[in-house]
């Protein structure tokens, strides 16, 4: 460890630095820039820690304008840019190199306009995910992407990764929830996609970009959709006697016509941590535990806990745990949103994140503990039942090169797992340069070449974040500048 | 007469496309024709239907997730899906009876191509917003694939979403996975009458602020709810605003009473029950509230639901139009009389000073050549449309003009 292999840095690009610092100053002002090495050290790495190289400076726009022309510098100096919020990315996607620069949309952080009658948000990109609901919260709404990290990552990083959360089963990801954007081209062009409307005309650039990783431009303002938040909400707990049951419970829910807005799943390992730490009231006899959480009137959750406790009963429970109301849900979902924070406690982790169809999760958990014993690690599963998206988090010693190379390999094994049981290497995390290589185990030469050669269309020369998401070796040509060539199938 | 291919295999049609882009002809794709008098005509050499690419590949009800075959068609599906207690949650439009091609001829493909959705799109999302992997072929003969089955995966650019609304000048679709949603145990609709274009905007935007997840909302002015068949309101003399309510069967008298008392002050409404709502609202998926007179043009008309009546009345100012509001008024189904240009300068007028876009879905084929159908591309919109057909289609032989004159 570290095995993920990172591109050469430009040597040119490095010796010009204090005359490329010179006239970026000059374009921009320099109180927006950060230059000394403590200052830049700050975004070395993302949440993907593993991973580290300072990068060659650190610019923080204000405005739109800023980033237009911070990117248009870049363009004509043939320097790269790696976009970043708030730093939280999973997957390595903020990661920089020393011959980068690190644009960070932080300060860009307003509320513009807010619309409740038209139900939209427009903010700027720096602001975090739960700062939006915290403003139209006062007046009955909220905004639904909901990742773990709500509270610390950007939207700018939402619309990279495409976040979503524990309640996207029923309000979707945030492609479902944007309308438009703002943003700029890595040769300083503004465009405007989407809008205000719910649809859009033309192609639909939007969905191009978002989820596109920072390849694509430097996304400065959104629109988002604001929805009535729910009279109410209670989550049902509920522990099986097997993971079997558990995944066949969840079956049982949507096959009788309910969606619920989240089901969460925790296997016994996680349970355990979790409760020692949370003390959320968790059964620690069970080997699956879910949570079931349904949103409406008092009387109608009331109705349709009961209904879903009955579902479960014909699963042979061992717990069925109703919230009472708000402390007790509260608590509930306290431990499952520390999960991640009370493992971590324990040991040291990767964190997987593929996503499998539902009626593979039995046979998808026995091989994950397989590949870990095989690997001789240990492996706590926490995941979204509803979609299928598994969070395998493999514990190990990162103090030990040893444990963290098998754990590496564990990872490696059970996205292609994933992939195999006909599902995707990751739903929520992103690529970067975590999963970049394991591209080529989802998708054919061609497949990749299709989305490279979008890349290409919106960031001709690749500056723009490059050597994360597609395999290191098909990008080479466009990285190194040496055509300005189309993408290739093999 | 134009040559029609009808490959019976996805590895047939990308053999076929291959073969034409090797002999760069042009070809216009079509489904079972429901789309073929919608938007521009196509300039091509060759017609490639999907029909022949047929069936359902995967379903699994309790992952609520399906598969099929890009000329399924659409009534084939929902008839599958219905035998599960299922239903396609965005309640996909067919143009065919408003546009004089056959009705109930819509494949899946078509429906994913122009992503038009019907009236529960204002709960549910679009066919876009519900559609999760393609499998297609480009304009350089390669077969791809792109998203997946499964609910969440950000892995890669989102390609599948990207090809929604394109009309075919990127790919021809070959298979198509997309969500799909549990039939609702009951609804009800609650029709008011006389309500005013703004008023009845009013009252539907207060509907949507409200927690009660609405799952249509539509008004229409006097002229259209004359033609509803819907049994109590057929022939009304009056403008019906019109909402519905779909939920367990426990609930929905506790969700009907909150809508009442949130609406109050718009009047007393007429109730539907189940069977009535459900009759309703399928009139609204083929449009047959809109006169379809073949003396008239169609537009569509996104834009904010506060601004919608506004723009009506604006377009009434210089022609006798028809509208019909759906999505709470945040799309305008507009049929003006015919005209040289479809009225397309007073409508894109009325729009573009107050937000939205405007696309001609009926006119004559010689006024859809003749004017932009679509809403014309700013500048740094078009250069990157035109990167993205290059990318997809590079010598420009999919649907050639079948979105722009020029792409």
């Amino acid at each position: 460890m570290p095995h993920i292999e990172l591109p050469e840095p430009d040597a040119g690009v490095i010796r010009r630095r204090p005359i490329l610092i010179e006239d970026l100053k000059a374009r921009v002002g320099a109180d927006l820039l950060i230059l000394d090495e403590d200052g830049r050290r700050a975004y070395e790495t993302d949440a993907f820690t593993a991973y580290r190289n300072v990068p060659m400076l650190v610019v923080l726009p204000r405005t739109t304008e800023d980033v237009s022309k911070i990117l248009k510098f870049c363009h004509e100096n043939d320097v790269k840019v790696i976009p970043r919020g708030a730093g939280t990315s999973l997957c390595g996607g903020a990661l920089p190199t020393e011959d980068a620069i690190v644009l960070c949309v932080s300060k860009m952080n307003r509320v513009i306009e807010v619309d409740y009658v038209n139900r939209f948000a427009r903010v700027e990109a720096g602001i975090t995910n739960l700062e939006i609901t915290s403003r139209v919260a006062p007046k009955g709404f909220f905004y639904a992407p909901d990742p773990s990290s709500q509270l610390a990552c950007t939207i700018a990083g939402n619309l990279a990764m495409n976040s979503g959360g524990a309640h996207c089963l029923k309000y979707g990801v945030t492609t479902h929830n944007v309308l438009g954007v703002k943003m700029v081209l890595i040769d300083g062009t503004i465009v405007d996609i989407g809008g205000t409307s719910l649809e859009r005309n033309g192609y639909d650039l939007l969905s191009l970009m978002i989820g596109s990783e920072g390849q694509l431009g430097v996304v400065t303002e959104a629109t988002v959709k604001i929805l009535p938040s729910a009279e109410g909400a209670r989550p049902l707990m509920i522990g099986f006697r097997s993971p079997e049951a558990a995944g066949s419970c969840v079956a049982a829910i949507i096959a009788a016509g309910i969606i619920p807005v989240a089901i969460e799943y925790m296997d016994r390992a996680a349970i355990e941590v979790c409760e020692a730490f949370a003390g959320a009231g968790y059964p620690l006899d069970v080997e699956a535990l879910l949570i079931v959480e349904v949103e409406g009137s008092e009387n109608e959750i009331g109705i349709l806990l009961a209904r879903i406790a009955e579902i479960a009963a014909a699963h042979d429970p061992k717990t069925v745990v109703m919230s009472s109301g708000p402390e007790q849900s509260a608590r509930i979902w306290a431990g499952r949103k520390a999960a991640f924070g009370a493992i971590g406690r324990i040991s040291d982790y990767l964190c997987m994140d593929g996503t499998i169809p539902l009626a593979q999760l039995p046979h998808a958990l026995t091989r994950i503990s397989q590949i870990c014993a095989e690997h001789d690690l240990k492996v706590a599963n926490i995941f979204h039942a509803g979609d299928g998206n598994l969070h395998p988090l493999i514990l190990y010693d990162a103090n030990d090169d040893s444990q963290a190379d098998r754990a590496e390999a564990a990872g490696e094994a059970i996205l292609k797992l994933c992939v195999e049981l006909g599902g995707c290497l990751t739903g929520e995390h992103g690529v970067g340069i975590e999963k970049r290589e394991l591209m080529a185990s989802q998708f054919s030469a061609t497949d990749l070449a299709v989305q490279m050669r979008i890349k290409t269309v919106f960031d001709p020369t690749w500056r723009l974040n490059p050597a994360k998401v597609f395999p290191l070796a098909a990008t080479e040509t466009m990285r190194s500048g040496r055509a300005a060539s189309t993408p290739e199938a093999a | 007469m134009t040559e029609l291919l009808r490959p019976a295999a996805e590895w047939e049609l990308q053999s076929m496309i291959a073969k034409l882009a090797a002999q760069k002809r042009r070809v216009e794709i079509v489904g079972h024709g429901a789309l073929r008098n919608a938007g521009r005509v196509a300039r091509s050499d060759v017609v490639l239907s999907t029909a022949g690419l047929k069936g359902v590949t995967l379903y699994e009800p309790t992952e609520i997730v399906m598969s099929a075959r890009a000329g399924t068609p659409v009534y084939e599906i929902e008839s599958l899906l219905a035998a599960r207690g299922q239903m396609l949650a965005f309640e996909p439009i067919d143009l065919g009876p408003a546009t004089g091609a056959p009705g109930g001829a819509l494949s899946i493909g078509g429906v994913f191509s122009t992503n038009f959705s019907g009236s529960r799109r204002i709960l549910a999302g679009s066919a876009r917003d519900n559609l999760l992997g393609v499998r297609a072929v480009n304009g350089r003969g390669e077969l791809f694939k792109s998203g997946g089955r499964v609910m969440k995966n950000v892995t890669g650019l989102d390609i599948a979403r990207g090809l929604t609304g394109s009309w075919g000048t990127l790919a021809v679709m070959t298979e198509v996975t997309f969500k799909v949603a549990p039939l609702p145990q009951t609804m009800l609709t609650l029709a008011y009458t006389g309500l005013p274009d703004d008023l009845a905007i009013e009252a539907l935007t207060t509907t949507m602020a409200t927690p009660l997840e609405v799952s249509g909302a539509v008004h229409l002015p006097k002229g259209s709810a004359a033609r509803l068949r819907q049994a109590k309101l057929k022939g009304i003399d009056q403008p019906v605003t019109l909402l519905r309510l779909e939920t367990f069967s426990a609930a929905i008298e506790g969700r009907k009473e909150k809508l009442k008392a949130a609406l109050k002050v718009y009047g007393t409404p007429i109730e539907l029950d189940a069977e009535e709502t459900w009759s309703l609202w399928s009139e609204f998926r083929t449009l047959s509230v809109m006169p379809f007179s073949t003396e008239t043009s169609l537009w569509r008309i996104s834009t904010l639901p506060t601004k919608a009546a506004e723009i009506v009345f604006a377009i009434e100012k210089f022609m006798d139009a028809t509208a019909f509001y759906d999505w709470g008024g945040g799309l305008i189904w507009l049929e003006v009389p015919a005209a040289a240009d479809a009225g397309a300068a007073d409508v894109r007028r009325a729009v573009s000073v107050r937000g939205g876009h405007a696309t001609l879905i009926r006119a004559q084929p010689e006024v859809r050549a003749s004017v932009d159908v679509f809403e014309p591309l700013k500048p740094e919109i078009e250069r990157l449309t035109r990167g993205v057909k290059s990318a997809f289609d590079p010598d420009g032989l999919l649907n050639r003009g079948r979105m722009y004159a020029n792409l």
